[in-house]
Protein backbone atom coordinates (compact mmCIF):
# COMPACT_ATOMS: atom_id res chain seq x y z
CA UNK A 1 0.00 0.00 0.00
CA UNK A 2 2.65 2.46 1.04
CA UNK A 3 4.18 3.12 -2.36
CA UNK A 4 0.88 3.47 -4.14
CA UNK A 5 -1.51 6.33 -4.40
CA UNK A 6 -4.21 6.92 -1.81
CA UNK A 7 -6.42 8.31 -4.59
CA UNK A 8 -6.15 11.84 -3.25
CA UNK A 9 -5.17 14.74 -5.47
CA UNK A 10 -4.02 18.30 -4.92
CA UNK A 11 -3.52 21.20 -7.29
CA UNK A 12 -1.85 24.54 -6.65
CA UNK A 13 -1.84 27.65 -8.84
CA UNK A 14 1.60 29.22 -8.32
CA UNK A 15 1.58 32.94 -9.11
CA UNK A 16 4.57 34.38 -7.25
CA UNK A 17 8.23 34.19 -8.16
CA UNK A 18 10.17 35.56 -5.21
CA UNK A 19 12.47 33.48 -2.99
CA UNK A 20 10.13 33.66 0.02
CA UNK A 21 6.92 32.94 -1.92
CA UNK A 22 8.57 30.01 -3.69
CA UNK A 23 8.51 28.07 -0.42
CA UNK A 24 4.79 27.40 0.22
CA UNK A 25 4.04 25.70 -3.11
CA UNK A 26 7.22 23.60 -3.18
CA UNK A 27 6.94 22.60 0.50
CA UNK A 28 3.29 21.61 0.15
CA UNK A 29 3.83 19.82 -3.16
CA UNK A 30 6.86 17.80 -2.00
CA UNK A 31 5.17 16.91 1.30
CA UNK A 32 1.91 15.93 -0.40
CA UNK A 33 3.85 13.73 -2.82
CA UNK A 34 5.52 12.09 0.22
CA UNK A 35 2.03 11.39 1.56
CA UNK A 36 1.17 9.58 -1.71
CA UNK A 37 -1.03 12.43 -2.94
CA UNK A 38 -0.98 13.13 -6.70
CA UNK A 39 0.05 16.76 -7.18
CA UNK A 40 -0.27 19.19 -10.07
CA UNK A 41 1.43 22.58 -9.91
CA UNK A 42 0.28 25.20 -12.40
CA UNK A 43 2.84 28.00 -12.76
CA UNK A 44 1.48 31.26 -14.11
CA UNK A 45 2.64 34.88 -14.33
CA UNK A 46 5.55 35.54 -11.93
CA UNK A 47 5.27 31.98 -10.65
CA UNK A 48 6.65 30.75 -13.98
CA UNK A 49 9.96 32.26 -12.90
CA UNK A 50 10.31 29.23 -10.59
CA UNK A 51 10.62 26.86 -13.53
CA UNK A 52 13.74 28.45 -14.98
CA UNK A 53 16.66 26.02 -15.05
CA UNK A 54 18.78 28.27 -12.86
CA UNK A 55 17.14 29.62 -9.70
CA UNK A 56 20.10 31.53 -8.28
CA UNK A 57 18.52 34.84 -9.34
CA UNK A 58 15.51 34.49 -7.01
CA UNK A 59 15.21 37.40 -4.61
CA UNK A 60 13.01 38.65 -1.81
CA UNK A 61 11.81 42.24 -1.71
CA UNK A 62 11.64 44.14 1.55
CA UNK A 63 9.71 46.95 -0.12
CA UNK A 64 6.21 47.31 1.29
CA UNK A 65 6.65 44.34 3.61
CA UNK A 66 6.46 45.62 7.19
CA UNK A 67 5.97 42.06 8.49
CA UNK A 68 9.44 41.00 7.39
CA UNK A 69 11.70 41.08 10.42
CA UNK A 70 15.29 40.03 9.97
CA UNK A 71 17.29 38.96 13.01
CA UNK A 72 20.24 41.34 13.02
CA UNK A 73 22.77 42.18 15.71
CA UNK A 74 20.62 40.56 18.41
CA UNK A 75 17.52 42.51 17.37
CA UNK A 76 14.72 42.13 14.85
CA UNK A 77 14.83 44.81 12.20
CA UNK A 78 12.28 45.81 9.59
CA UNK A 79 13.39 47.75 6.55
CA UNK A 80 11.95 51.25 6.02
CA UNK A 81 10.58 51.59 2.48
CA UNK A 82 12.96 54.41 1.65
CA UNK A 83 15.91 52.09 2.34
CA UNK A 84 14.30 49.17 0.48
CA UNK A 85 14.11 51.32 -2.64
CA UNK A 86 17.89 51.74 -2.81
CA UNK A 87 19.46 49.58 -5.54
CA UNK A 88 21.27 46.58 -4.07
CA UNK A 89 19.19 46.36 -0.90
CA UNK A 90 17.02 43.52 -2.23
CA UNK A 91 20.14 41.60 -3.26
CA UNK A 92 21.67 42.10 0.19
CA UNK A 93 18.47 41.07 2.00
CA UNK A 94 18.15 38.04 -0.30
CA UNK A 95 21.67 36.94 0.48
CA UNK A 96 20.96 37.30 4.22
CA UNK A 97 17.80 35.24 3.80
CA UNK A 98 19.70 32.47 1.95
CA UNK A 99 22.27 32.33 4.78
CA UNK A 100 19.54 32.11 7.43
CA UNK A 101 17.77 29.34 5.48
CA UNK A 102 20.99 27.34 5.30
CA UNK A 103 21.85 27.90 8.95
CA UNK A 104 18.44 26.70 10.13
CA UNK A 105 18.57 23.42 8.18
CA UNK A 106 15.80 24.52 5.82
CA UNK A 107 15.81 23.05 2.32
CA UNK A 108 16.76 25.31 -0.59
CA UNK A 109 14.26 25.98 -3.38
CA UNK A 110 16.29 24.00 -5.98
CA UNK A 111 16.41 21.07 -3.51
CA UNK A 112 12.62 21.13 -2.95
CA UNK A 113 11.96 21.48 -6.68
CA UNK A 114 14.23 18.50 -7.40
CA UNK A 115 12.30 16.41 -4.86
CA UNK A 116 9.02 17.44 -6.54
CA UNK A 117 10.37 16.35 -9.93
CA UNK A 118 11.67 13.05 -8.51
CA UNK A 119 8.31 12.40 -6.82
CA UNK A 120 6.42 12.78 -10.10
CA UNK A 121 4.71 16.05 -9.23
CA UNK A 122 3.07 17.20 -12.46
CA UNK A 123 4.56 20.56 -13.44
CA UNK A 124 2.52 22.66 -15.84
CA UNK A 125 3.78 25.98 -17.17
CA UNK A 126 1.32 28.56 -18.43
CA UNK A 127 1.73 28.89 -22.18
CA UNK A 128 0.30 32.40 -22.28
CA UNK A 129 2.79 33.62 -19.62
CA UNK A 130 5.72 32.15 -21.54
CA UNK A 131 4.57 34.06 -24.61
CA UNK A 132 3.88 37.26 -22.64
CA UNK A 133 7.35 37.46 -21.10
CA UNK A 134 9.01 36.21 -24.30
CA UNK A 135 10.61 33.25 -22.58
CA UNK A 136 11.24 29.97 -24.44
CA UNK A 137 10.76 26.36 -23.26
CA UNK A 138 14.52 25.71 -23.46
CA UNK A 139 15.03 28.24 -20.61
CA UNK A 140 12.82 26.09 -18.39
CA UNK A 141 13.31 22.68 -16.75
CA UNK A 142 12.56 19.82 -19.17
CA UNK A 143 9.90 18.36 -16.83
CA UNK A 144 7.63 21.34 -17.56
CA UNK A 145 4.58 20.60 -19.68
CA UNK A 146 2.83 23.56 -21.25
CA UNK A 147 -0.86 24.11 -20.72
CA UNK A 148 -3.56 26.68 -20.22
CA UNK A 149 -6.49 27.48 -17.97
CA UNK A 150 -8.51 24.52 -19.26
CA UNK A 151 -5.65 22.15 -18.39
CA UNK A 152 -5.71 23.50 -14.85
CA UNK A 153 -9.50 23.24 -14.57
CA UNK A 154 -9.45 19.60 -15.63
CA UNK A 155 -6.97 18.83 -12.81
CA UNK A 156 -8.75 21.04 -10.26
CA UNK A 157 -12.12 19.39 -10.84
CA UNK A 158 -10.63 16.03 -9.89
CA UNK A 159 -8.66 17.33 -6.89
CA UNK A 160 -9.45 17.11 -3.18
CA UNK A 161 -7.35 20.20 -2.41
CA UNK A 162 -7.05 23.25 -4.68
CA UNK A 163 -4.85 26.14 -3.59
CA UNK A 164 -3.90 29.51 -5.06
CA UNK A 165 -0.57 30.89 -3.89
CA UNK B 1 16.04 -3.44 16.27
CA UNK B 2 15.07 -1.38 13.23
CA UNK B 3 16.10 -2.57 9.77
CA UNK B 4 17.54 0.85 8.96
CA UNK B 5 18.21 4.15 10.72
CA UNK B 6 17.75 7.61 9.24
CA UNK B 7 19.34 10.61 10.94
CA UNK B 8 17.59 13.92 10.14
CA UNK B 9 18.94 15.84 13.14
CA UNK B 10 19.35 19.55 12.35
CA UNK B 11 16.93 19.42 9.41
CA UNK B 12 13.85 21.59 9.40
CA UNK B 13 10.31 20.99 8.07
CA UNK B 14 9.56 19.37 5.65
CA UNK B 15 12.93 17.65 5.18
CA UNK B 16 12.49 14.95 7.90
CA UNK B 17 9.29 13.76 6.18
CA UNK B 18 10.76 13.96 2.67
CA UNK B 19 13.85 11.97 3.72
CA UNK B 20 11.68 9.44 5.58
CA UNK B 21 9.57 8.88 2.47
CA UNK B 22 12.70 8.28 0.42
CA UNK B 23 14.16 5.84 2.97
CA UNK B 24 10.90 3.87 3.21
CA UNK B 25 11.12 3.08 -0.51
CA UNK B 26 14.16 0.86 0.12
CA UNK B 27 12.34 -1.27 2.71
CA UNK B 28 10.24 -4.38 2.20
CA UNK B 29 6.81 -4.73 3.83
CA UNK B 30 7.20 -5.51 7.54
CA UNK B 31 10.71 -4.03 7.78
CA UNK B 32 11.20 -1.04 10.06
CA UNK B 33 12.87 2.34 9.87
CA UNK B 34 14.15 4.29 12.84
CA UNK B 35 14.12 8.08 12.30
CA UNK B 36 15.95 10.62 14.46
CA UNK B 37 14.87 14.27 14.32
CA UNK B 38 15.36 17.50 16.24
CA UNK B 39 12.31 19.15 14.65
CA UNK B 40 9.50 19.42 17.26
CA UNK B 41 6.99 19.69 14.39
CA UNK B 42 7.95 16.18 13.28
CA UNK B 43 5.91 14.64 16.14
CA UNK B 44 2.58 15.51 14.50
CA UNK B 45 4.01 15.29 11.00
CA UNK B 46 5.22 11.71 11.40
CA UNK B 47 1.75 10.65 12.63
CA UNK B 48 0.15 12.32 9.61
CA UNK B 49 2.71 10.78 7.25
CA UNK B 50 2.06 7.26 8.55
CA UNK B 51 -1.72 7.73 8.53
CA UNK B 52 -1.72 8.90 4.92
CA UNK B 53 0.78 6.39 3.52
CA UNK B 54 -0.44 3.21 5.23
CA UNK B 55 2.76 2.72 7.23
CA UNK B 56 2.61 1.94 10.95
CA UNK B 57 4.11 4.23 13.59
CA UNK B 58 5.32 1.70 16.17
CA UNK B 59 6.80 4.22 18.59
CA UNK B 60 7.39 7.95 19.01
CA UNK B 61 9.73 9.15 21.76
CA UNK B 62 11.22 12.44 22.91
CA UNK B 63 14.71 11.89 24.31
CA UNK B 64 15.50 15.39 25.50
CA UNK B 65 15.17 17.28 22.23
CA UNK B 66 15.89 14.38 19.92
CA UNK B 67 12.75 12.69 18.68
CA UNK B 68 12.92 9.02 17.76
CA UNK B 69 10.36 7.24 15.60
CA UNK B 70 10.02 3.64 14.61
CA UNK B 71 7.99 3.04 11.48
CA UNK B 72 6.96 -0.30 10.00
CA UNK B 73 6.46 -0.42 6.28
CA UNK B 74 2.83 -1.28 5.46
Amino acid sequence: MSDGSNNKKMSIIVTKGTLDWAYPPFILASTAASLDIDVTLFFTFYGLQLLKKDLSHLQISTLGNPAMEMPMMGMHMTMPNIISAIPGVDAMASSMMRNMIKKKGIASIPELRDICVESDVKIVGCNMTLDLFEWTPDMMIPEMELGGAATYMAEALESDINLYI
Amino acid sequence: MATQTLDTKGMNCPLPILKTKKAMKDLATGETLEVLSTDPGSVKDMEAFCKSTGNKLLSSNDNGGVFTYEIEKG
